[in-house]
């Protein structure tokens, strides 16, 4: 079995007045493991059922293999499914719930039991055929489940947080075997997940949703490096981004209420006009201490958590909060006042109204920070906080 | 407090539930076996042991193998028909039904009317002439009949009376059955391309198997309890066609005043009961899935 491409077209799903799917499309390659990520109640469940057909949609098309499903019911579709609950069969033992599908389509018993054997041999579960699902391990349930999806041979395979009930150890242990399996079957995966970093680990591609809507489809590490609106700047990473508004003051832009140094002069072109504030996001992990002798943003620490190799610090920068992630050996203690200071490449600034990326200060391809085009001709200095972050690297190197 | 005094505490607290225990159950039952022993005391003649004499009585009395066979009839048309509406009843108002809420009350609300008033209504329905199915088959051409007062007709009148009693009843015990199941098991099914009747059949009615089974046995006991429309309807009539075991007891003891003879017949009655609901639960205990 191979994959089959399925393309979503200004899908929607409204209930009365809810709107669940507000009119999406994306593109699940063949052969790709795609993971709907989202807070509950974002419309990734809905979608996926949409495509299973579980679901009725309001609108837009889904296409499998180039032909419209949107009216086909799920078996139609050539699509298995695997459920958030497993949806085992609790009166059937696990061969007779693997063998359902088989059954029901009338597949010969010699074909049955040799497809039944390879997939159980996939699974590791020859041991455990006989019993009841209510006699098997959460991670076992999850296996009968994904033995019932793969033994239909079908081309795409659909989950619906599967791994969400299982324990941390198991969930990760699930993920690089599912991972492993869909490479090995080429299967069409659309997998959906509220955790991140099971979308990060296991994904081709992501598609990030909010409130029924996408916010920015790409692959893991381009979401990581370069989210597109706030909400996903947000929402990938742990701990999550820093979002921090940021006010024009006579110097240029600094964080709402801060002292130091401006960041920088003028807005992103890309901003929109007379804007007189934006929002910045910073990585914890990109934001460091000062070097004792360079410039940095003055910041008061309100609490330490401590993580083992390093803390996450939470201090007070002007009227913003900031968690900056510093290395243990870093002597930082509460109450105190540090200086922080982070690359510029770091930095990723977004509108603060629509929540869009704002780039055209700083072209895809982080460029050093003298081609940084300036409404005014101001000469490119005095940025130096970027600046110290580097310097202070080597210094903690020597 | 000393221990002893707890002791006795203990039992008092106890004695008002034990008192009305053993007053109302557990001695007449005792006293019901021991009576079937025993002649009934008629004026003078005081009530003697006679062993198995009520016994052999009753393997002799013509009228207790016609009213056995009544109530087998009964209860094997019933209880299998009364299931089977439920469970059909059931899957349909559980259902996306508009006015499901109303339809789900219509059918309960049989079991909420004290049978007494319903079979007063059924009175109506079976009159001979102008009652409400005569009056129905009167447009069609039919002929008057006299459901209740046909020897042949009788029995199926009751039975539909207590089917249509019963199976609301049972309905409430299969829908909640069916609400527990979760909906995933059917998307998972349909995306397998399973049929609505394969679904039922290969999922549904195995998962209903507990409730099958309670109810099963209730509508046995019901079979044998729910006696109260004969006496309204036929009083057992014509010719004790319609009388029912239960029926029969009470005739026996409390209009003929064999009550040594009612109590052989209720010894009976229960060992039978007895049989059937051991058996149904040792036969279909090991096929039923419990979650």
């Amino acid at each position: 079995m191979s994959g089959a491409e399925i393309e979503i077209r200004a899908l929607a799903k409204r209930w009365g007045e809810t709107t669940a799917v507000d009119g999406i499309s994306f593109t699940a390659e063949a052969g790709r493991f795609t993971v709907l990520l989202g807070p509950s109640g974002c419309g990734k469940s809905t979608t996926l059922r949409l495509i299973a057909g579980l679901e009725e949609a309001s609108g837009g098309q889904v296409l499998i293999d180039g032909q419209d499903v949107t009216r086909a019911p799920p078996d139609k579709r050539q699509i298995a499914m695997v459920f958030q609950s497993y949806a085992l069969f609790p009166h059937l033992n696990v061969a007779e719930n693997i063998l359902f599908g088989l059954k029901v389509r009338k597949v010969p018993a010699a074909e049955r039991a040799q497809r039944l054997e390879r997939v159980a041999a996939l699974l590791g579960l020859s041991q455990l055929l006989e019993r009841k699902p209510s006699q098997l391990s959460g991670g076992q349930q999850q296996r009968v489940a994904l033995g019932r999806a793969i033994i239909a041979e079908k081309p795409i395979c659909l989950m619906d947080e599967p791994l969400s009930n299982l324990d941390a150890k198991l969930r990760h242990e699930m993920r690089i075997e599912l991972r492993a399996l869909q490479r090995q079957l080429g299967l069409t995966m659309v997998y959906v997940t509220h955790d991140q970093a099971e979308a990060l680990s296991m994904a081709d591609r992501i598609v990030v949703m909010n409130q029924g809507r996408i916010e920015q489809t790409a692959e893991p590490k381009a979401l990581y490096d370069r989210p597109a609106t706030a909400f996903t700047a947000r929402f990938i990473g742990t701990p999550p981004m820093n979002l921090m508004r940021l006010e024009r003051a006579a110097d240029g832009w600094r964080v709402a209420g801060a002292g130091g140094p401006a960041l920088f002069d003028a807005a992103p072109a890309d901003a929109p006009a007379g804007a007189d504030g934006l929002l910045m996001g910073l990585r914890p992990e990109d934001v460091d201490l000062a070097a004792p002798d360079a410039p940095g943003q003055p910041a008061l620490v309100d609490s330490i958590e401590y993580l083992g190799a390093d803390n996450l610090v939470e201090c007070r920068l002007g009227a913003e909060r900031l968690v900056a992630r510093v290395a243990h050996r870093r002597a930082v203690a509460k109450g105190e006042t540090i200086r922080l200071a982070w690359p510029a490449a770091a930095e990723h600034l977004f509108d603060p109204g629509s929540g869009r990326r704002l780039d055209a200060r700083r072209p895809a391809d982080p460029a050093p920070r003298t081609a940084r085009p300036t409404v005014d001709g101001a000469p490119q200095d005095g940025l130096s906080p970027r600046k110290t972050a580097k310097e202070h690297e080597s210094h903690d190197d020597a | 407090m000393p221990r002893r005094i707890e002791w006795v505490y203990g039992w008092l607290l106890l004695t008002p539930a034990l008192f009305l225990l053993f007053a109302f159950t557990h001695v007449p039952a005792v006293k019901t076996v021991v009576d079937s022993f025993f002649s009934t005391a008629r004026g003078a003649r005081p009530s003697t042991f006679v062993g198995l004499d009520n016994y052999r009585l009753l393997m002799e009395d013509p009228v207790f193998w016609q009213v056995f066979s009544n109530n087998v009839w009964y209860a094997l048309i019933t209880i299998p028909v009364s299931i089977a509406l439920a469970i059909v009843m059931a899957l349909w108002v559980d259902g996306k039904l508009t006015g499901r809420g109303f339809v789900r009350m219509a059918y309960f609300a049989p079991t909420v009317l004290p049978l007494i008033a319903v079979a007063n209504i059924w009175m109506f329905f079976y009159t001979p002439g102008f009652g409400l199915i005569d009056q129905i088959r009167s447009l069609f051409g039919g002929a008057q009949v006299n459901w209740l007062g046909d020897p042949d007709l009788v029995l199926g009148a009751v039975i539909v009376v207590a089917i249509w009693k019963e199976a609301g009843f049972f309905m409430i015990f299969y829908l909640a059955a069916l609400q527990s199941i979760p909906p995933s098991l059917r998307e998972a099914a349909a995306i397998e391309g399973a049929s609505r009747w394969t679904f039922f059949r290969r999922v549904t009615f195995p998962l209903l198997m507990p409730t099958t089974l309670f109810v099963s046995i209730n509508a046995v006991i019901n079979s044998v309890r729910l006696v109260d429309h004969i006496f309204v309807m036929t009083e057992g009539g014509p010719d004790n066609h319609s009388s029912l075991l239960l029926f029969y007891i009470y005739e026996t003891a409390f209009k003929f005043w064999d009550t040594a003879y009612a109590a052989t017949l209720t010894v009976v009655v229960l060992a039978i009961l007895s049989v059937l609901a051991i058996g149904q639960f040792y036969l279909v205990d090991k096929k039923v899935h419990y979650r």
